[in-house]
């Protein structure tokens, strides 16, 4: 599951970083640091996540939740086949 | 009235996007978002879909995320051609095609060009090519210095103090690794924030154990005899012995694949106008060429129309919407791209970000928080008015005075803060190395004279 966080937007309220704690994580007081890369099972957190996201900075990928993406993009599916061989 | 020619762009159009990163990506998003049904080509020369770089100098350099695992996500299938892999080479503006690299020629009805920039280059290209010498701009750049932080080197060279290589120094100190950093000007960020900051960027520096050398070049890399990169000569006559040097200049932008093209394209970008259309080389405006991202150079109004390039992640996004807005528009329907510059940085576990543009500042302020803290606000005046802000964890702050830069506010401010220490209550110079003396360059390029200057030009056009 790709995401992405606008870091302009976000102002460190570390909503993500609680509900989330797998994915996001306060890197000092303010600054965020995320996977961009996050685990499937990790799915509804993120999701939560980025619902009470009070600047609504936090971008997830909806092609995934649909099933439908790299049919038209050979690309992605080579990185799928990364992503399940990798990070153990 | 129904503009017969739009409607059937609309419908059956041939869009070609060239560049498959930010910009591209989230410009071909709104097309399809805007209900664009025609052909959609997207050109990238980098094999990978579109990637997030900002991780690749942080998480990435932590080991907190691998290299290969920043792809964008997906907001909606836009339903595209790729052409990955394979970089454009040339444009024909009368033919409306764009030239590949493995000779085919794709026609499009619209371009949009968001070709952006790349690491700039160790000058002396055998020095460059040493075995762990590094630039950091793509994912591989990400993935091979990775692994070489990760193989425990006993010195790490990062030469520029900029953004990328304050943020890669920051991360080798987290991993315990020795760093030095060499700048050419008077202290990390210089270029872009000014010396006020750049002094407390360099405490920053200093305090967490990187050796920061100020007002030095490298002269010279040297290797071993394996090719392996082994010392740096200082220019101020000392040799370092590192193992590996990140080589963190700043960047180029990708417009040569365009000489000859009759675009008004060149190292300082490709000129367009408040609404991402290009111009061409006799200064006129195109209606079928579109520019967004790093590569793009516009007018902004709040900046006295000076034509602006950012290298802001934020600009990439903003500027991509109003291009693809456009291009499927009336006339009447255009939006003009006047977004607030506006960019992040993470180092040292502090949390720096900033509005407007302060490198067009002359004075600072510090207006919350304090200074000796490393937690505040300053506020940059230009001309007795706010032209930018920057934040050392303080984020919340740049709201504000994103507001009073884009209502001109006056500077100095003329409100209390209840947080404003004796070192805020006037401004001081904002130090700002002279732009002719070359240091590391800021993110934001300004290009052009601003009306308000009044310069004097003679012009005497050619043949007449």
């Amino acid at each position: 599951m790709r995401l992405v966080v606008d870091l302009n937007r976000c102002q460190g309220y570390a909503q993500c970083a609680f509900l989330a704690p797998d994915v996001f994580a306060m890197h000092g007081d303010e600054g965020l640091l995320y996977d961009p890369e996050a685990e499937e099972a990790q799915r509804e957190r993120v999701a939560q996540a980025a619902a009470a996201c009070p600047v609504q900075a936090i971008l997830v990928d909806d092609l995934d939740r649909a099933g439908d993406h790299s049919a038209r993009t050979p690309a992605a599916a080579a990185s799928g086949t990364a992503r399940g061989s990798s990070d153990g | 009235m129904v503009d017969t020619a739009l409607d059937q762009l609309r419908r059956s159009g041939r869009i070609v996007v060239v560049g498959a990163s930010l910009a591209g990506l989230r410009a071909a998003e709104v097309m399809r978002q805007k209900g664009f049904a025609g052909s959609l080509t997207l050109v990238g020369d980098e094999r990978h879909e579109p990637y997030d770089r900002p991780p690749l100098s942080k998480q990435v350099l932590l080991g907190k995320a691998d290299a290969d695992h920043t792809l964008l996500p997906r907001r909606l299938d836009i339903d595209a051609e790729w052409r990955l892999g394979v970089a454009a080479t040339g444009l024909d503006m009368a033919a409306r095609t764009v030239k590949l690299a493995d000779g085919e020629e794709v026609p499009y009805d619209r371009l949009l060009i968001a070709t952006g920039v790349r690491a700039r280059p160790w000058p002396n290209e055998a020095e460059g090519e040493l075995d762990g010498v590094f630039t950091l701009r793509t994912r591989e750049d990400g993935a091979g210095l990775a692994r070489a932080l990760a193989a425990g080197p006993r010195r790490v060279l990062v030469i520029g103090a900029g953004f990328t290589g304050s943020e890669i120094a920051s991360a080798c100190r987290e991993r315990g690794l020795d760093v030095t950093v060499a700048e050419r000007g008077d202290g990390p960020l210089v270029g872009a924030l000014g010396g006020v900051i750049g002094a407390v960027a360099a405490e920053l520096h200093r305090e967490n154990g990187v050796d920061l050398r100020t007002g030095i070049m490298v002269t010279g890399l040297e290797g071993d005899s394996t090719g392996r990169v082994r010392a740096a000569h200082l220019s101020d006559g000392t040799t370092l012995e590192c193992d590996v040097v990140v080589v963190s200049l700043g960047a180029q932008r990708n417009t040569e694949w365009l000489t000859g093209s009759g675009l008004g394209a060149g190292p300082r970008g490709i000129a367009c106008d408040a609404g991402c259309r290009a111009f061409d080389l006799r200064g006129i405006v195109t209606d079928d060429i579109y520019v967004a991202g790093d590569v793009a150079r516009s007018p902004h109004a709040l900046f006295g129309y000076q034509f602006l390039s950012l290298e802001h992640w934020g600009n990439a996004v903003a500027q991509a919407e109003t291009a693809a807005h456009n291009m499927l528009s009336e006339s009447t329907d255009r939006r003009p791209h006047l977004w607030v510059p506006a960019f992040w940085s993470s180092q040292f576990g502090v949390n720096i970000k900033s509005v407007g543009v302060p490198s067009m500042g002359s004075e600072i302020m510090f207006t919350q928080g304090s200074r000796a803290e490393r937690r505040f606000t300053a506020v940059y005046g230009y001309q007795g008015r706010v032209i930018g802000a920057v934040t050392f964890d303080n984020g919340r702050w740049l709201q504000f005075y994103e507001k009073q830069i884009e209502a001109c506010a006056p500077f100095p401010p003329p409100f209390t803060t209840v947080d404003r220490r004796p070192d805020g209550q006037r401004p001081i110079p904002a130090d700002f190395p002279d732009p002719s003396v070359p240091t590391h360059g800021p993110t934001i390029t300004l290009s052009g004279y601003s009306p308000a200057d009044r310069r004097i030009a003679t012009f005497t056009p050619a043949g007449h």
